[in-house]
């Protein structure tokens, strides 16, 4: 028999709900367990090995020290995988990119955010922007979605033990939005994302659910901007309204492009 | 016998975010003992300036995962206490109902998988899906129950959908309620289980107290989740509108730590804060679970915070059971499935509290006419605890500083586990740097 592959999760600046996602399996967790062997997961056990050939990460990254870890975890793991939209492409997290770095940190620190500046405060070497896994080390694989979903999490990791491809679906929301036989969301007056942001894992959950599409699992590869723009007209969404939508979770993808190549992002 | 002791800025595992125990002495003599947190800053405050009033809150659910309900729900309170929002009676108890999956989840997770490996001496609940199988079944059953509950009312466990300024765009079904109605009832021989396995343990909870002050919200019509005025257990009740007042986030001199403080240098929120400011109004049940204990208010051993939580478990599945007779009894009002509340946008300043699973939370928030956000504050549980937490760690060392020092750094962890923190919550934090004692 042989040995089951080694695991390890860790954790960047966010909200570890994809980490909560993947606790929320409950018993699959446990049967999850079973195939592989978890050997680091710090916000559920003590246990810690630097043995893992499989490595998950969540949240952007946006201190020095985020990169020396996440460089430490690229050369351990064979496979390293982003999980959530701060890892995969900025996320939330980069809403603070559009904005003054100067004037962010005065408004989360008032007087305190000198701080910022003191060559001593190593816990305040922060970078201006967020950003994420891949604009420092190689990402073989991600699972978007804030948060994951949990399914496909485990499809994921079923295609990699499988050897398969693990690739994420490359169509709208509109396709899942379509099937779940939501009324549209622009028919009821929102601003939705959902015709150029990437489905096939949330099965349009938000539309479903009485809101709209935030765009939270990132662009589509090949956005087809022209038919979105006639959408938009038909509607009357004004290019401010739009850029505002636009800034919720894409600010690094909209720098650097929805497929933007590994180490291409400034450090 | 006087020992050197370096416990050397590890992270502590098994709780939310990042944080470390540093203590070190030489010949027994304590030199230093600080509790650090080292999570990045995530500038929460800043992103939601510019953001409009129907996204605030979609943005701060995102401070923190396993508390994503209430930091949404904070959002919302205080965005409609800007606007002078209303929300119907059955909205309101929704909104209850959802708080308390969201309660229940996290006090599950937190004593089930991450502070229960401690009592029986495992390093994860993986072991012990060998060595204690059923009580881990239990477990999981009783945290998924939590996100059933959350799922029902909002949509989804984590990130929320269905809670918008004003109401919900979408309703559960009565017939769902009703589901979930059942399964509560039919939880508590779970919560026993879990009771008997925690009650044969506490011999494991250290014997520490320091009095202190704790600090929540109190209500005249039930135990303080959702509503309610802050308390505190030495100067009664506060005006919330004043909670910089409260909270009073400070640098401490001689450091560059940011802390709160009331009453006296520190003070404690949670489940231990809540079980001692309003213990009169908790359910049959839970009073129970609490005697079987011999917990009475008020007590000052913090490790004892992980069995208010597990009182609190019984009260929550009680006060579930409550809202949905009450919401079952008038039956539910109908509404689209793409509801969107009327809202007047205004120009206003809001402020919004709620009990988070590990304390009481403030947001508040300032709105330009068109509702959008031009600044906005908010006062995490953890940070209220970091203080507290520190002047523990000041009393206990010494006393425990000639065990050997795996125990103490055992102990020291266990103690910031009791706590539940969830570092990554932070929106602000500075270097926790104390002078020695």
């Amino acid at each position: 028999m042989t040995s089951k592959p080694k695991v390890a999760f860790f954790d960047f600046a966010g909200c570890e709900g994809d980490q909560l996602e993947i606790i929320n399996l409950e018993e699959r967790l446990l049967d999850l367990v079973e195939v592989v062997e978890v050997v680091s997961f710090r916000e559920a056990m003590s246990e810690h090995s630097d043995d893992y050939e499989i490595a998950f990460v969540e949240g952007s990254i946006t201190t020095p020290h985020d990169v020396e870890r996440l460089e430490e975890v690229r050369s351990n793991a064979d496979t390293v995988i982003a999980i959530g939209s701060c890892a995969a492409f900025g996320g939330i997290n980069s809403i603070r990119n559009e904005q003054d770095f100067e004037t962010v940190t005065e408004r989360a620190y008032g007087e305190d955010a000198a701080m910022f500046d003191d060559p001593d405060a190593e816990l305040f070497d922060s970078f201006e922007q967020a950003q994420p896994a891949k604009a420092f080390v190689e990402v073989e694989y991600e699972v978007p979605g804030c948060p994951i979903d949990g399914e496909e999490f485990i499809q994921t990791v079923t295609a990699i033990l499988q050897g398969g491809d693990p690739s994420l679906a490359n169509h709208p929301v509109c396709v899942d939005c379509k099937l779940a036989e939501n009324t549209c969301a622009f028919d009821r007056g929102e601003i939705c994302l959902g015709p150029i942001t990437r489905g096939g894992g949330c099965d349009a959950t938000c539309v479903s659910q009485g809101t709209r599409c935030w765009g939270c699992r990132g662009l589509v590869d090949n956005p087809a901007e022209d038919a979105y723009s006639e959408v938009l007209q038909e509607y009357g969404v004004t290019t401010d309204e739009l850029l505002n939508e636009f800034t919720l979770y894409w600010s690094w993808q909209r720098e650097h492009g929805p497929q933007a190549d590994m180490q291409e992002a400034e450090q | 016998m006087s020992q050197d002791i370096d416990i050397e800025g590890e992270l502590v595992t098994r709780v939310e975010g990042h944080g470390e125990i540093v203590v070190n002495a030489t010949d027994g003599q304590l030199e230093e003992c600080e509790w650090h947190v080292v999570e990045s800053p995530r500038f929460f405050e800043s992103m939601v300036v510019g953001r409009d009033w129907d996204e605030i809150h979609h943005i701060v659910s995102r401070i923190c995962g396993i508390c994503s309900v209430t930091h949404t729900m904070t959002g919302l309170k205080a965005v409609e206490d800007a606007m002078d929002v209303e929300l119907s009676e059955q909205d309101v108890k929704l909104r209850k109902l959802a708080l308390a999956g969201e309660t229940l989840q996290s006090h599950v997770l937190h004593l089930g998988y991450l502070a229960l490996p401690d009592l029986v001496g495992a390093k994860s609940v993986v072991p012990m899906a060998n060595t204690h199988e059923e009580e881990v079944k239990t477990v999981i059953r009783l945290h998924k129950l939590g996100n059933e509950l959350i799922e029902t009312v909002a949509g989804r466990s984590t990130h929320a959908q269905r809670t918008i300024p004003g109401g919900f765009s979408q309703l559960p079904r009565e017939a769902e309620l009703r589901d979930l109605r059942a399964s509560l009832e039919g939880s508590w021989n779970d919560v026993e289980t879990v009771v008997d396995l925690v009650l044969s343990l506490a011999d494991e909870l250290p014997e520490f107290t320091r009095e202190t002050e704790f600090i929540s919200l109190t209500d005249p019509d039930g135990y303080a989740l959702y509503d309610g005025v802050p308390y505190s257990s030495d100067t009664g009740e506060l005006d919330l509108a004043d909670y910089r007042e409260i909270v009073n986030e400070h640098v401490v001199e001689q450091s560059t730590a940011k802390f709160t403080k009331h009453d006296r240098d520190s003070y404690m929120v949670g489940a231990l804060a809540r079980f001692n400011n309003n213990y009169e109004q908790l359910g049959p049940m839970a009073t129970a679970v609490a005697d079987r204990f011999g917990l009475k208010p008020i007590c000052h051993n913090p490790y004892l915070n992980n069995v208010a939580q597990l009182v609190e478990t019984a009260h929550l599945i009680e006060h579930s059971i409550e809202l949905i007779d009450s919401l079952l009894e008038s039956g539910l009002e109908a509404q689209s499935d793409y509801h969107k509340p009327d809202v007047d946008v205004t120009a206003g300043q809001g402020v919004g509290a709620i009990e988070a699973p590990r304390g009481i939370l403030f947001h508040e928030y300032a709105l330009d006419e068109t509702g959008t956000a031009l600044e906005g504050n908010c006062v995490i549980p953890t940070n209220q605890n970091h203080a507290n937490i520190q002047l523990d760690m000041e009393r206990l060392v010494p006393t425990i500083i000639e065990r050997p020092q795996e125990e103490i750094e055992h102990t020291l962890e266990m103690l910031v586990r009791a706590y539940d923190p969830c570092i990554s919550c932070s929106t602000h934090y500075l270097d926790v740097e104390f002078v020695d004692t």
